[in-house]
């Protein structure tokens, strides 16, 4: 009866063990797929489609009556019907109007302008020049040619026509057009056409903010912990600021927003969609996340540092700054990573603050519009094109991959100056 | 002449130096005159120097950057008002912002008294800059001026320094108050003024919810109803869902962890979980919306189930896997915290290691745990990517998590993310709707860290 009682109850623990096992592999298992499904999704976006075309263009026509470029000159030109036309020239069978139309559908709506930019930067010489470019093709020949898009749809309900289907082979079996690597993605800002569209835009925007909520968040979070630590009297204020700072770190972040946007927005009136009222806000955000970290840090320096530099006739404050600080900064730094890490994966509250604006221009200041990746990858996941959503992928995977290496910073550089007293 | 705030701050900047520098020499200069000591460093006068200089200034400069546009845009709006006193309120702000839009040359137009406007508004602007570089330039040139003249070497500048900063490192700590007081403000006035357009009561108990159609021709507030019960049974609804999944696992995964696992797997889920924690919520909307969603979907109608493709389990199942390392970590230090010597007892009376986990081990972790769970609740309230992305727009009076529901904060984002006019009922019930999730998370929150704290407390 003991060995079956005994029996039942090494059961019982065998069974609380598979649970633990079966709940933590199922945490990883998730995990893993995650990122797999998000990468499967994404990998390709580093490729994209180009046709190659010999267009020769006389730099002439751009010049101004004294010779120099003139660039609105350049902008007037039909760029769109020099693609085009060149084209045609590999289908001279196309004649109809809307055989003609559908032609044009295989290729970028913003082949033209990107021909113009191209030859802009060449800054070629005057006289006639021939030269080969690589333009994008749209982005439903470019999804077609990754094999993204089912062609045993009936063809009514396909965004590409078999005819077109057609014409895109052709001229891969001629070597014009093929998947190139996908340079736009990383050196343009967003556009309404997925094969222009780019993370720079969204990537500087965030950079932008997280230096400003740097700047905002990590002073006053160090000053503030001191602060409580050293120099707060125990009483009613002191422990309301406690309260305070532990409630904020659980406030949820889309408060946040709601607060810059009644208070940045409307009675400060700062700029809309601008880096720096999005970095104030998460700076807010962050700000309880680095003081509870930064205290910590500071109660983990054994107090005989500091006795030893009081008994040594050094003030409160020196004491604190010039012994307790330096030792503290490892930690203090690894739980600002972590608050950093977490305000640039932030997206609630910079909806709020309009940081969620289609914006093509590459923000230069922390008051122009811009845009940050979480919401470049929030707008991309909700657009209709399904080119946009490998992009959107692919920015996450980028996204997550800078976030793991912040995380594994903070971890590396709290094992490296974690000292046992 | 233009002077650009980089300009007037880096001037402000090298004065502010140049003090530091001139009163650390001049005290030394002093003190031999009356061959006498320092009472402090002398680096401590130039610090002295410096902060008294640089501070005041700086508050002035931030004052007017912030303060002077409005005070401009105010001159301006009394100014259209005075000139056509019978345009209403809204018309005159859109008169301003025009003329704000030709000024900064963003848009041209033909219409001679806004392009007259204009210019004067760019001239005041020009006038509001000069103004703002030499009065801070000068209240630092004075400030500086008057602190080097007045530092005797008898006078403790150390204390005063001190004494100084440590008011400053106050004002930051108390940032934090501040910051909740004025979310609360804020949140509070502009959910009032949305409480004037539409009944409290109707808010709170309305089981209908539709900001666009009107129901009765009747209503205050004709464009639409505000009835937010819908909308909160959505929210607990998903909340509950990411509940069910988060809890167990979460909660398994920390007891073996904290009681079974060697360092050599704890070493490596550990941090592995953490990075679960460490991925952005829009991420876990996206694979909501696009892998998880889908995937129910299919399940459903393999087994002839109608699955809406914004069912309110997917949303909530993903939010579910976003917690687990939330309540795993927080748990694990919980049962971790569980003084050693309880453990050693029972095993000790010859339990096993399962019975002493649940007999002994949970109920002394119980407050801590309760705490956990709690937080993890106030966070699945309060996330917004993923039920943005993967949970619907329509608020179902449902609790079938097959069919689609609202949360409060899909609510708030659509509310907001428009086009609309920022005095607009719509706009206004996001605030109202805003209070009230964060007076719902404030007291989860509150409750949850004093159970965490008493249990700290027990064992300390």
């Amino acid at each position: 009866m003991i060995r079956k009682s005994i029996q039942s109850r090494r059961a019982r623990e065998t069974r609380l063990k598979i649970y633990g096992i079966t709940s933590i592999c199922f945490a990883l298992i998730m995990l893993a797929t995650l990122l797999i499904s998000i990468g499967l999704n994404g990998y390709s976006a580093l490729q994209q489609a180009y046709f190659k075309l010999d267009i020769s263009v006389n730099t002439e026509k751009f010049v101004d009556d004294s010779g120099a470029p003139d660039n609105n000159k350049m902008n007037l030109f039909n760029w769109d019907g020099l693609v085009q036309s060149a084209l045609r020239e590999f289908f001279p069978e196309v004649k109809d109007r809307d055989e003609k139309k559908e032609l044009f559908a295989i290729i970028s709506a913003n082949a033209g302008y990107d021909l113009k930019e191209i030859i802009k930067k060449k800054a070629l010489g005057s006289g006639s020049h021939t030269l080969s470019v690589w333009l994008h093709l749209s982005d439903d020949a470019d999804q077609y040619l990754k094999g993204r898009l089912s062609i045993d749809i009936p063809e009514e309900d396909r965004r590409i026509n078999n005819k077109q289907i057609a014409w895109v082979n052709s001229l891969v079996e001629r070597d014009i057009a093929k998947l190139k690597f996908n340079k736009t993605f990383f050196t343009s800002a967003d556009s309404r056409e997925p094969e222009s569209a780019g993370i720079l835009g969204s990537v500087i925007g965030s950079a932008l903010t997280l230096f400003v909520t740097i700047m905002f968040a990590l002073p006053l979070a160090v000053m503030a912990a001191i602060y409580l630590e050293y120099f707060a009297k125990p009483g009613k204020i002191t422990d309301f600021i406690e309260v305070n700072v532990n409630n904020l770190a659980a406030v949820p972040s889309i408060v946040f927003g709601l607060l810059g946007l009644s208070v940045f927005l409307s009675t400060f009136g700062l700029p809309r969609s601008a880096p720096l009222v999005g970095g104030l806000v998460l700076g807010l955000m962050t700000l309880p996340t680095i003081i509870i970290a930064s205290r910590a840090s500071i109660r983990s320096i054994p107090p005989s540092i500091r006795e030893a530099a009081l008994g040594l006739g050094a003030s409160k404050m020196q004491a604190a700054l010039h012994h307790v600080l330096p030792l503290a900064t490892p930690g203090i730094l690894t739980g600002t990573i972590i608050g950093m890490a977490q305000a640039l994966g932030e997206t609630a509250p910079l909806l709020m603050i309009g940081m969620v604006a289609f914006i093509i221009d590459i923000p230069t200041t922390f008051t122009s519009s811009a845009t940050a990746m979480p919401v470049q990858i929030y707008m991309w996941s909700d657009s209709a094109e399904r080119a946009f959503y490998e992009r959107s992928s692919l920015a996450i995977l980028f996204l997550v991959a800078f976030l793991i290496s912040m995380n594994l910073l903070a971890v590396v550089l709290r094992k490296k100056f974690e000292k046992k007293w | 002449m233009t002077l650009p705030l980089s300009f007037v701050f880096f001037v402000l900047l090298g004065l502010s130096v140049y003090f530091y520098y001139h009163a650390k020499s001049g005290i030394v200069r002093k003190a031999a005159l009356l061959s006498d000591r320092t009472k402090a460093l002398p680096s401590h006068y130039g610090q002295q120097s410096f902060l008294w200089a640089f501070i005041p200034s700086f508050l002035v400069l931030l004052v007017l950057t912030i303060g002077g546009p409005n005070y401009i845009d105010q001159i301006f709006y009394n100014k259209i008002q005075e000139l056509n006193p019978t345009f209403n309120e809204s018309f005159v702000s859109l008169i301003l912002a025009k003329v704000i839009n030709v000024s900064n040359g963003k848009i041209s137009t033909g219409e001679e008294n806004i392009i007259m406007l204009a210019k004067d508004y760019k001239i005041a602007f020009e006038q509001l800059h000069f103004y703002r570089g030499l009065v801070v330039i000068l209240c630092a040139a004075l400030l500086g001026m008057i602190i080097s003249y007045r530092q005797k070497p008898g006078s403790n500048a150390r204390e005063q320094v001190e004494k100084f900063i440590v008011n400053i490192f106050f004002a930051s700590a108390v940032i934090a108050i501040f910051t909740t007081v004025a979310i609360i403000l804020s949140l509070f006035f502009e959910a009032l003024r949305f409480f004037n357009l539409y009944n409290f009561f109707d808010f709170i108990f309305g089981l209908h919810w539709a900001p666009n159609v009107a129901i009765r021709t009747d209503q205050v507030a004709a464009e639409g109803s505000f009835g937010m019960i819908p909308v909160l049974l959505g929210t607990l609804l998903i909340s509950f869902i990411a509940m069910c999944v988060a809890i167990p696992i979460g909660l398994f995964s920390a007891i073996y962890l904290a009681e079974f696992a060697t360092p050599k797997i704890r070493d490596f889920v550990k941090p592995t979980l953490e990075i679960l924690a460490g991925i952005p919520t829009v991420v876990y909307g996206y694979f909501a919306a696009l892998t998880a969603a889908p995937f129910f979907r299919e399940i459903g109608f393999s087994l002839g189930l109608d699955v809406s493709s914004e069912s309110a389990i997917a949303a909530g199942a993903v939010m579910g896997i976003m917690i687990i390392p939330f309540i795993s970590s927080l748990s694990d230090d919980v049962i971790r915290a569980v003084p050693q010597s309880l453990r050693d007892g029972s095993m000790g009376l010859g339990a096993t290691k399962a019975e002493t986990i649940y007999l002994v081990i949970l109920p002394a972790a119980i407050p801590g745990l309760v705490g956990a769970v709690l937080l993890a609740v106030s966070r699945a309230i309060g996330e917004t990517m993923i039920v943005v992305m993967a949970a619907g727009l329509s608020a179902n009076l449902t609790v079938n998590p097959l069919e689609s529901v609202t949360t409060v904060t899909v609510q708030i984002v659509s509310l907001l993310t428009g086009d609309t006019e920022f005095d607009d009922i719509k706009t206004l019930s996001a605030f109202g709707l805003g209070l009230a999730l964060f007076f719902f998370t404030l007291l989860l929150n509150i409750f949850a860290l004093s159970i965490s704290r008493r249990l700290a407390e027990r064992y300390d």
